[in-house]
């Protein structure tokens, strides 16, 4: 009962985040981009639990954030890149707590690795609008945008990570 | 201390699985003909529970989100100036249909019906989520769906003109298309000349962007302050006609293409969408035709 109780708190905490990017986040955009809440979820859930815990985490999150109003993206390209933000990222975790750079740069690298991939599959895939040049324009924007606002996010994601955490790991 | 965490193998064969359902997903999704994607019904499922969020989030933080605008200008200037700027929208937009009406023969009523706006049902609809520029999509959510009588396929406009189309409904929510998307074209004609063209969507992933419009015949060409306006097409769907689009700010022909290329500039400012308007149907009978048609 209480692993189902955690698999919802996640699942809500992963819509709120989703629905915060893309409805309060997009009047704060830079250039049109907006910071990648969801990723950062994922980046924290990988540091408290590791490798496989966020890459499901990531799956998730980045399914709804394929799914959700008003994306028009082949489903499956924001779910494929945070699965390997949140392997990548859990492979970073270690005891102890993380010190603040290197936490920062595991965002960076996350941030990098997730809208890289989103990109990368868009040009496989010659969905419109994506090109080399407008990736170049906005992976940038996106990396330093989301370490701007690590300080703000990743320790609660952290917290909560770490409440949600049971006794023995799966 | 927390104990140590599944041994890497098994972590290995979860993201091996994870990635496995990624490209199956994609490829599902990827290979969809006219006839849908097998994943629409979960892409609804998602929309019906995260669009509400959406819609309860941006009307709560309403206040939070003003604050962008509010910078740099005082409170008082900037409602007279809203008001100032509403009034001189909408005499330009009687300006441009009035100069497009005095342009039209016979065979192009269809213009004249737009004259009578009045003519027309809107749907009254707030933006609450914008695609982000990593997406390279231009789409938004806006607070209205089926149940006010939006469907897809239905124009969207605002008060300088048109914003784009409805893609997708769902019960309170819907997704629309901006025609800056690069996925976008308009058939739209010239309002001096009444020339046929196409207009596509910009390569820009943010700001206003310019449109592309390409003449069907070649040998005309377009003037740069020339107006744009919709050709609309047969029962009105997706765009209905005669809708104002931009202003050609730029002509460009190379000796390499058959057809010549004008860049517009859209009368809607795409960065600061607010308020927007769904035309559901108009009282020249074209309500039921509008709204029955529901493909993509």
């Amino acid at each position: 009962v209480t692993a189902w109780l955690r698999a919802a708190v996640v699942g809500a905490l992963i819509i709120v985040t989703v629905a915060v990017q893309i409805s309060i986040f997009s009047h704060f955009s830079i250039d049109g981009v907006v910071p990648d809440l969801a990723m950062l979820v994922v980046v924290a859930a990988a540091l408290v639990r590791g490798p496989a815990y966020a890459a499901l985490v990531g799956f998730a999150a980045g399914l709804v954030l394929d799914l959700a109003p008003p994306t028009d993206h082949t489903a499956g390209r924001w779910a494929l890149g945070l699965v390997l933000v949140g392997y990548l990222t859990g492979l970073a975790r270690h005891e102890g707590r993380q010190s603040v750079p290197a936490t920062v740069l595991v965002v960076a690298a996350g941030a990098f690795i997730g809208t890289s991939v989103f990109a990368l599959t868009g040009l496989i895939l010659q969905e419109p609008g994506v090109s080399v040049p407008s990736a170049f324009e906005v992976v940038p924007i996106a990396v330093v945008y989301d370490v701007v606002l690590t300080p703000f996010v990743i320790p609660l994601a952290l917290m909560l990570f770490r409440r949600l955490e049971p006794a023995e790991t799966w | 201390m927390r104990p140590v965490g599944p041994e890497p193998g098994r972590s290995r064969a979860v993201l091996g699985l994870l990635v496995l359902a990624c490209v199956t997903i994609i490829t599902l999704d990827a290979r969809h003909g006219a006839r849908g994607s097998p994943v629409d019904p979960l892409r609804y499922a998602v929309a019906r529970v995260v669009g509400p969020v959406e819609v309860g989030g941006a009307r709560a933080l309403k206040p939070l989100t003003d604050i962008p605008s509010y910078f740099g200008s005082v409170h008082r200037l900037r409602a007279e100036y809203a008001e100032v700027q509403a009034e001189n929208a909408a005499l330009l937009q009687r300006l441009r249909v009035a100069q497009a009406n005095s342009h039209r023969n016979a065979e192009v009523d269809s213009i004249a019906r737009f004259a009578d706006t009045a003519g027309y049902h809107v749907v009254q609809a707030q933006v609450v989520g914008m695609g982000p520029a990593q997406s390279f999509s231009r789409t938004v959510t806006i607070d209205a769906g089926t149940r006010a009588g939006v469907a897809p396929d239905l124009t969207v406009i605002d008060a300088d003109g048109l914003v784009g189309r409805v893609l997708s409904a769902t019960p309170t929510t819907a997704t629309v298309l901006l025609i800056v998307d690069s996925d976008s074209t308009v058939g739209s004609r010239l309002g001096d000349s009444m020339e046929l063209g196409f207009l596509d969507g910009g390569r820009d992933v943010s700001g206003d962007g310019t449109l592309q419009l390409r003449l069907v015949d070649h040998t005309v060409s377009a003037r740069i302050g020339d107006t744009v306006l919709t050709w609309g097409s047969r029962n009105g769907a997706p765009y209905l006609p005669g809708i104002p689009v931009g202003t050609v700010v730029g002509v460009h022909s190379s000796p390499a293409e058959l057809t010549e290329t004008a860049q517009v500039r859209p009368f809607v400012d795409f960065s600061s969408l607010d308020v927007v308007g769904v035309i559901t149907g108009s009282a020249f009978g074209g309500h039921t035709e509008i709204a029955s048609r529901g493909t993509r």
